[in-house]
């Protein structure tokens, strides 16, 4: 009764004080932010004094497992629902603004134009669905790989959903356009110390739980998140270091002025495409990859090497995206020479993925999840091949501020971490609530078609629209001046971003499908469906084979 | 000299040194006289029971 009381009273606290911040917000932002606490905060407030449990009846609805078994997978759950939802909404939200940039009629102001819809496409994408996947898969992983329960059990429900409070305050404060504009770390202070917290609590819960384990060995695969979970947590506290103008609004300036603000941004953005989409998902990689294709992996020697040659080198990549500005000429040379050495290791990872299917691979034939894996692999290694390409500085001077850039960035978002996430779900959800297989295999044969074509379609119009772009922008004329104006450029580019939101169409296309596949089975389906594949009587081939020496 | 050109210098001679010591160390350390078999113990530990903890 006092635990309860003393809950009631934290919420009538916390609603007090976002009720008074509403009051005393000096924009309608702040207020509108403070409105959602204030709401949360009573809402718990009255399921707390009225002990109704509205989590139980939506357990109901996702028919999550309630018997204890020996790890926590509550959370992994929820984060797999959470990545479902939240994959479906930034896809969507990814369609939507390439639609807009071929009819920019579809710009409605103020809320739904470009400029605000486009970073909430960015990190609902990378954020909510790929750091969704994160943490559920981390969780997962880490408990069986250390043979321990997940530690901090009530600190990881809140690192869940304190995570999804940050997503809805960057979503909702980028259509109200509050932003830092500081590419992938939109969010204003306010929710940057918000996700420091959550952060911090993440972490304390996976370090805990490796702490515990009942294995001599911590796998590499939890190598890979704890690097993700400690830079990513270096690199959003850096990077947002900020000087709010008002403690009850929402603007704020950045700490740093000038090309210093710029290499901090890119020393962050980079790493978040370094530690977030790589390190990440590679640990993704090394438990799931070697699972489905029942194999250890091909060389955990080579794992080890892939690790620390990611970590040393990453880090400096950044300057890069800073070729040809006022950035000193040695630091973008810096940049460049270590992304060219990044290929390296990236080829060792994805080599190492792959050929954990040495002796196995008519898997690749029979089974589609694998075959996923293939894929994402694949683009892997292609998009680790192009960046260091794109980042000399020779081709940087062609291809910088082009559709090459999207297009370089899709083929490593959408074939490399969105396959990936597809096939750890796919993993996943059989297991989690103790169904026999997928509802459907066939479907998601047509989820890797769908996504790789889609893929195909994305990436090949961006190549052709960044090279028209770029050419278009430095061609000059006999007397000097540029021969086309930047309207010329967008009006080339029609058909491209026509091509573009078609491949990104499809790719949507075969997310709504998984999701149907993902909710069938949920419900405890199973399809009745021809197998994958038949395998007839040949009576022509079924004879003995005839031994070399016989005639 | 400035605090930044100290700094540089430090990075650059004595910083980078370090770094790549400590790199070629960790790079190296798989490969030590019997690491094979804990190599092994490692790759293959995420087989070892049920996956699902029944």
């Amino acid at each position: 009764m006092e635990a309860v009381l003393g809950r009631v009273g934290l919420w009538f606290l916390i609603f007090f004080l976002a009720i008074a911040a509403i009051a005393g917000a000096k924009d309608s932002a702040f207020a509108a932010h403070a409105t959602i606490i204030a709401m949360l905060a009573f809402i718990l407030l009255v399921v707390t004094a009225g002990r109704f449990d509205p989590l139980a009846k939506v357990q109901g609805i996702f028919r999550i497992p309630t018997d204890t078994t020996r790890y926590d997978d509550d959370p992994v759950r929820w984060g797999v629902i959470a990545t479902m939802f939240w994959g479906m909404v930034g896809m969507l939200a990814g369609v939507f603004i390439a639609i807009q940039l071929a009819f920019p009629v579809l710009n409605v102001e103020p809320y739904l134009n470009f400029g605000r819809v486009r970073p909430l496409h960015t990190s609902a994408v990378i954020f909510a669905f790929g750091g969704n996947a994160l943490i559920a898969t981390s969780f997962y992983v880490v408990q069986r790989t250390c043979r321990a329960r997940l530690a901090l059990p009530n600190v990881a429900r809140f690192v869940f959903w304190g995570y999804q409070l940050f997503i809805v305050l960057a979503a909702s404060g980028y259509l109200m356009g509050t932003t830092q504009s500081r590419e992938y770390a939109e969010p204003e202070w306010y929710v940057d110390l918000w996700l420091t917290i959550v952060w911090v609590a993440y972490g304390a819960v996976f370090i805990a739980t490796i702490l515990k384990r009942k294995e001599p060995h911590i796998y590499v695969a939890n190598w890979f998140y704890l690097a993700f979970i400690i830079t990513v947590a270096m690199l959003h506290i850096v990077n947002n270091l900020a000087i709010p103008v008002s403690f009850l609004g929402s603007k704020s300036y950045s700490a740093f002025a000038g090309v210093q603000d710029a290499l901090t941004q890119w020393w962050y953005g980079h790493n978040a495409v370094g530690f977030f989409l790589t390190a990440g998902f590679l640990a993704m990689m090394y438990y799931f990859v070697p699972k489905q294709a029942e194999r250890p992996v091909y060389s955990y020697r080579l794992s080890i090497i892939h690790f620390w040659s990611l970590i040393f080198l990453y880090i400096w990549a950044g300057p890069h995206h800073l070729h040809y500005t006022a950035l000193p000429d040695w630091a973008q040379t810096l940049g460049m020479v270590f992304s060219i050495m990044l290929w390296m290791p990236s080829w060792g990872g994805m080599i190492n993925g792959l050929m954990t299917l040495n002796g196995a691979w008519d898997k690749v034939r029979t089974d589609p999840i694998i075959r996923m894996m293939v894929m994402a692999l694949a683009f892997y290694g292609m998009s680790t091949f192009e960046g260091p390409v794109l980042s000399i500085k020779a081709v940087n001077s062609l291809s910088h501020y082009t559709d090459w850039t999207i297009g370089h960035v899709h083929s490593g978002a959408l074939g490399w971490n969105g396959l990936i996430t597809f096939a750890c779900v796919y993993y996943l959800v059989p297991r989690l609530w103790r169904r026999e297989r997928m509802y459907s295999l066939r479907m998601i044969n047509w989820h890797f078609w769908l996504a790789t074509i889609g893929i195909v379609f994305y990436a090949a119009s961006m190549w052709v629209a960044g090279i028209t772009q770029g050419l278009m922008w430095r061609e000059y004329g006999a007397d000097g001046y540029l021969v086309n104006s930047f309207v010329d450029t967008v009006a080339a580019l029609h058909p491209m971003y026509l091509m573009r939101a078609f491949g990104g169409g499809l790719y949507l296309l075969g997310g709504a499908i998984m999701t149907y596949n993902v909710w069938m089975t949920i419900a405890g389906r199973l399809r009745e469906e021809a197998p994958m594949t038949q395998t007839p009587h040949d009576p022509e081939a079924d004879r003995p084979a005839v031994p070399a020496l016989a005639q | 000299m400035s605090v930044y050109e100290t700094m540089r210098h430090f990075a650059d001679s004595w910083g980078l040194l370090a770094m790549f010591i400590i790199f070629v160390v960790l790079c190296a350390w798989p490969f030590r006289p019997g690491a094979r078999k804990r190599n092994h113990d490692a790759a293959t530990l995420i087989f070892k029971d049920d996956n699902d903890g029944e």
